[in-house]
């Protein structure tokens, strides 16, 4: 009796979670299934699951059409993805390690300066951001798209907290070999760290390229575009071609999707590791 | 020694924190700074009106508007992310096969953008008129189709920003409490069974509930922040060639306008952006406090 009700009961939960499932997918299915439909297709009152031939040429349409630059949009959000991770990376692991392994009187002091911005907004900021950004004259530009975003400190803190748990044993060794921070830093204490690094890394790399508000107010002309602010274009204009909206949204999530599928273990282990619990 | 020490801090936490405090304190205090002067369309005001801004921003019908919206929202989205991440999470780590399938599956939206989401929803999901998806299944059942985004009575539009950010969200909360119920001791488990305790409800509340504590306060202050902070869902949904509708303006939308839209008045802005910002320290304090953020497990 009691064994039937567990089972009965397991086979409930597995028959839910494929319910929800299939629910969470449906948005996926819909992004590729418009993408690759023709205009007459998406719009059709009569609504079909599979549309009823594949447009491939969407996509050459899409980076055809001179009214947005898709394109170029595309290259600004590579550049700004890459540059921010690796420029968080670097600044915010030196940053993690000396505050979790030079001692320094005033250490602590500045470990909080820098945890309470993260009581800060980073969106209620965006106006005197804004400000700041255009005096610097950086508007529309891909200095004020990216320097402004390198200094996370959520990325500083992730990694103080796993080098303060970093076995003190290879540094030590390092010393005595006669290595200063510095060297110590480059040759044994990031080799150590991969793992934080790939972990942090992706989520920056995630962050950079779906953020929105930023890019919208400081990209201004259309050749500081990023691919969130291109698609938001594309859905607030006058005329909207259905397709190839579709199939750009296909395109900015593919390299993501790419970038999630193969590091999806370190950013798991990236948010368990990231000390919010 | 001691010198060289302090230098070498420097020269690993220098560069990182010169960068912070250039890119976050300094616009937080320009921004105060602004707020006091009357500032349209300049960032070198010379006319300085006190606390006029402030006046104007509290007596200013949109902006208090916005902030009832903001609640609502908080209302709505906080209880419901909270719960529904939770039940996958307790859902996914119970089931034996296929977890890290369903892991994937709930947490891949996180992979999209709001701009994205907001298309689909918009456009795909949500459509207005007979072809989005949810009006057709409406048209199956003999219903008639909705106006989603564009009626204020009764507010459809809800149903739509709340689901996008639940779908977009709770993967990555149920991540937080996977985390959180591998760290439940199994001896806890095993004790209760002993106990005679059931598997179920009886378990739930003593055992593993108690156990997630911290990462549930965790939880709840980043989906209020979180909350307080939207804006992508907002404008990508409601907004089109035609502007924004006056109705569903949070915080930062109206912020925004203000600010870098036609007026540029940046003074108002600030001082907008003052409020909101001690409207959420507030918030957040009080909530850390109320749900007593860093009382750890031994305190009991």
């Amino acid at each position: 009796m009691d064994d039937a009700l567990v089972r009965a009961g397991r086979a409930l939960r597995l028959a839910l979670l494929i319910v929800l499932a299939v629910v969470f997918l449906i948005p996926f299915y819909l992004l590729v299934r418009n993408g690759l439909s023709s205009e007459q297709d998406i719009t059709s009152p009569q609504w079909t699951f599979f549309p009823k031939e594949l447009e491939w040429g969407n996509v050459r349409e899409l980076f055809d059409d001179p009214s947005v630059p898709f394109a170029r949009s595309l290259l600004n959000s590579a550049l700004i993805a890459v540059a921010t991770t690796l420029g968080t990376l670097v600044l915010a692991s030196l940053a993690g390690y000396g505050l979790a392994r030079i001692p320094y009187r005033h250490a602590n002091k500045v470990f909080y300066g820098i945890l309470g911005t993260l009581l800060v907004p980073a969106a209620v900021t965006f106006v005197p951001s804004f400000v700041l950004v255009s005096s610097l004259g950086w508007i529309s530009t891909l200095r004020g798209l990216i320097v402004p975003t390198l200094f996370s400190a959520f990325a500083c803190f992730v990694f103080r907290q796993y080098f303060l748990g970093f076995p003190r044993e290879l540094e030590d060794a390092a010393q005595v070999d006669g290595l200063g921070y510095w060297r110590t830093y480059w040759l044994v204490v990031v080799p150590g760290a991969r793992p934080v690094f790939a972990a942090v890394g992706t989520i920056v790399f995630l962050g950079a390229w779906n953020s929105f508000l930023w890019p919208l107010v400081i990209g201004q002309d259309q050749s500081a575009w990023t691919v969130q602010v291109a698609l938001s274009s594309f859905t607030t204009s006058q005329v909207v071609r259905l397709h190839e909206l579709f199939v750009a949204a296909v395109v900015s999530v593919l390299p993501l999707l790419l970038v999630f599928l193969l590091f999806q273990r370190w950013i798991v282990a990236g948010v368990e590791r990231s000390g919010i619990d | 020694m001691r010198r060289r020490r302090a230098l070498w801090f420097w020269v690993f936490v220098g560069p990182f924190a010169a960068g912070l405090a250039l890119f976050t304190y300094v616009p937080l205090l320009w921004s105060v700074g602004l707020s006091f002067f009357d500032a349209q369309n300049t960032v070198t005001p010379t006319h300085f009106v006190g606390l006029d801004n402030y006046t104007a921003m509290l007596e200013d019908d949109a902006f208090v508007d916005s902030l009832r919206t903001f609640l609502v929202f908080t209302a709505f989205i906080v209880p419901v992310t909270y719960l529904v991440s939770l039940a996958l999470a307790l859902m996914v780590n119970r089931v034996r096969r296929a977890r890290a399938f369903f892991r994937s599956v709930f947490f891949l939206p996180a992979a999209c953008s709001y701009v994205v989401a907001a298309l689909v929803w918009k456009m795909s999901i949500f459509n207005g008129v007979r072809f989005g998806l949810a009006n057709t299944v409406l048209g199956w059942s003999g219903g008639d189709p909705v106006a989603w985004l564009a009626g204020t009575r009764p507010p459809w539009y809800w149903l739509v920003i709340v689901t996008v950010r639940l779908w977009l969200q709770a993967g990555f909360y149920m991540i937080l409490f996977l985390a959180g119920l591998q760290r439940i001791d199994p001896v806890l488990y095993e004790a209760a069974a002993v106990d005679g305790a059931r598997p179920g409800w009886t378990v739930l509340r003593h055992i593993t509930l108690p156990q997630l504590r911290a990462t549930s306060v965790a939880v709840l202050l980043l989906l209020v922040i979180n909350a307080f902070q939207a804006f992508d869902e907002f404008y990508n949904l409601l907004s089109d060639a035609r502007g924004y509708p006056p109705y569903a303006r949070p915080p930062l939308v109206y912020l925004y306008y203000t600010a870098l839209g036609q007026g540029q008045n940046l003074g108002l802005g600030s001082a907008g952006a003052v409020i909101l910002a001690l409207i959420i320290a507030v918030v957040t304090l009080g909530q850390a406090r109320w749900l007593r953020l860093g009382r750890t497990d031994a305190d009991g």
